[in-house]
């Protein structure tokens, strides 16, 4: 709850076909560069605030979501990154393939495209940092209101 | 198809050892539903040059592994068992029906 | 004594842009044996064929891989287009050629850069990302996307390239050309990059052919084979000679890879010189009967497209052999007898892509 102002964001690819996982790379090095927000690559759930998710997702990948989501300390966003991690997109009539993050853990912020644009993925962070900060607030609000109680 | 000998599903093996001496190394192997039933293509390469054998089996037919002969089969007919349904016979690594773990089970079939 | 145990490696891995997972089987550090379980990215997108007609399904094969995706738009057009008999424009072959070149280097380039992040060469990583961008930029100017391009259509290409365009261009790749020999010095003569690369993980030659190897990781056990000698788009008026070595190891492999993407400018160099004008497309009329193995050369090596067509708009069959899938059994048995510290680096060196392998 001391990380808010440089969040750390973690990344997993669920089942997507790797173009919006190279841009979210992207992001990270230079010239897109989102470590100028303070944002940082982490690949330990338990360091991480912003859980980025791209393509969608399937059967066997579900539990790995579910399980990596739930490694993360409080307050945490989800953010789905293109149109497969959004709603299935292309593969959406795919047998393997059950739709969007959002049928798994509720998603805070939805990044369009095919594949998403570096600049979408980047506002979606942005987004997702400032929505961190609401988060924070209201959870502190909640202890404090409990203690009174 | 050019380059593509049919066969009976008896003579895959003897017929994989022959290419497998002829110094050929696997490129893939492919199963089709073709009406009724599956027809599966192995295909062999030698520098540039590409031959194929092809046999049809029935749905419920069992046919026999070449991972022994040719040791990288093991994945292609794995998957071959694991979306058409087809029991692949003495693999060195058989997942079962467990290689992409998949909800609705052989959606090929 | 030493001891045994199991160590899982993936889905969810620092090294791993794309989950996999393994099982390592170590005797103390080192790794007896390696279990792959994949289909964490299966979706199934052969299947799609029964709802995409063929004209559709090109969209579809794009989406097979985001890295390679403009080889496999090619790669199915191309089968399609042999089965109906279509003459793909002389133009249309050359912009095909140069787009598959720029493909391969910014793919070279984004595995160059992981694989110096995997041996923990941070600026590295960021050099070789950026000389990426500058790929992706030329991308953007010429087809719209930066990594799905959707330039591809049965019969030809959708977009064009002028002189103008492509006089830009070539100026760019003598830039990123100068800035390659630079990163080249590091990659290959730096000490702690050789101490990281030499002698680890070697794949002989008759290892990497009863396996089945294919691509870069095939040609630096020293077979010599590149499918672009096959003679598909514009490639039989091009001049260029298979890149092979004869070591086998993650130096080889890094080695060969960064020669390829000096040959893939000349390659950029040669076509734009040779460049007609014409049509950018062949009319296609009726729809596909019969079948097709189109062989094509990715930067990961041979992908195979199967399609199996029945004279009406929906196909019978796609199949896609990806490189990684043929990779897959010499990564394995390079990694039996490495030392886990080295997993990471072996996995790297054969340039996985799991969204490819298991489509």
């Amino acid at each position: 709850m001391k990380v808010s102002k440089s969040p750390w964001l973690m990344h997993y690819d669920g089942s997507s076909c790797n173009g919006c996982d190279i841009e979210v790379l992207a992001c990270l090095t230079p010239v897109y560069d989102v470590e100028r927000f303070g944002v940082m690559n982490t690949g330990n759930p338990k360091h991480a605030d912003i859980f980025l998710i791209t393509g969608g997702i399937n059967a066997q990948n579900a539990p790995v979501v579910k399980q990596l989501y739930s490694q993360m300390p409080n307050p945490k966003v989800v953010v789905a990154v293109g149109v497969c991690a959004c709603n299935g997109g292309i593969f959406k009539e795919c047998y393997n393939i059950l739709g969007g993050v959002d049928t798994v853990l509720p998603v805070d912020i939805y990044v369009p495209g095919c594949a998403a644009r570096p600049e979408a993925i980047i506002d979606g962070v942005v987004r997702a940092v400032a929505l961190l900060d609401e988060k924070k607030k209201a959870l502190s609000q909640e202890q404090v209101s409990s203690k009174e109680a | 198809m050019e380059g593509i000998t049919t066969i009976g599903p008896g003579s895959l093996v003897p017929e994989a050892l022959k290419i497998h001496h002829d110094g050929y190394r696997l490129i893939q192997i492919c199963a089709t539903k073709v009406e009724d039933e599956y027809e599966i293509t192995y295909s062999f390469g030698k520098d540039y040059d590409m031959i194929g054998l092809r046999m049809r089996v029935m749905p419920g037919a069992e046919i026999m592994s070449i991972s022994n002969i040719y040791a990288p089969a093991f994945l292609y007919e794995n998957e071959i068992q694991d979306l058409f349904g087809i029991k692949v016979k003495l693999m060195t690594l058989d997942y079962e029906g467990n290689l992409y773990r998949i909800e609705h089970k052989k959606p090929f079939q | 004594m030493s001891v045994r145990s199991v160590v899982p490696f993936g889905p969810q891995h620092p090294v791993l842009p794309e989950p996999i997972h393994l099982d390592l089987v170590l005797e103390d550090e080192k790794v007896i044996e390696a279990i792959p379980s994949i289909g964490f990215v299966h979706r199934g997108l052969e299947k799609l064929v029964e709802k995409k007609d063929f004209q559709e399904y090109v969209y579809v094969a794009e989406r097979i891989c985001g890295i390679c995706s403009f080889m496999h738009g090619m790669g199915y057009c191309s089968a399609v287009e042999n089965i109906m008999d279509v003459v793909v424009p002389p133009r249309a072959n050359y912009l095909r050629t140069i787009w598959c070149e720029m493909s391969r280097i910014h793919s070279h380039l984004l595995w160059l850069g992981l694989l110096a992040d995997a041996f923990g060469f941070e600026s590295l990583f960021m050099q070789s990302w950026r000389m990426r961008e500058k790929i992706l930029d030329m991308f953007e100017m010429s087809t719209g996307g930066r990594v799905i391009f959707s330039v591809n259509k049965v019969g030809g290409v959708r977009k064009d390239m002028d002189k103008e365009m492509l006089r830009e261009f070539l100026k760019v790749f003598d830039d990123i050309e100068q800035e390659l020999k630079v990163l080249t010095k590091t990659f290959l003569e730096d000490y702690a990059v050789n101490s990281r690369l030499r002698d680890v993980g070697v794949l002989t030659k008759q290892q990497a052919h009863e396996l089945g190897a294919v691509g870069p990781f095939m040609r630096s056990s020293g077979i010599a084979l590149d499918n672009r000698k096959l003679g598909y788009a514009a490639y039989p008026e091009l001049d260029f000679e298979p890149i092979t070595s004869d070591v086998g190891d993650c130096y080889a492999r890094c080695d060969v890879r960064i020669r390829e993407i000096f040959q893939s400018i000349d390659l950029i160099r040669q076509a734009a010189a040779k460049i007609p004008e014409g049509e950018l497309a062949a009319a296609v009329k009726g729809f596909p009967q019969g079948e097709h193995f189109m062989r094509v050369e990715q930067p990961r090596g041979e992908a195979i497209y199967y399609v199996k067509a029945n004279g009406t708009k929906f196909l019978d069959r796609v199949r896609v052999r990806t490189p990684t899938f043929a990779n897959l059994p010499g990564m394995l048995e390079t990694l039996k007898g490495c030392q886990l510290a080295d997993v990471p680096i072996l996995i790297l060196t054969i340039d996985p892509c799991i969204s490819c392998t298991e489509r």
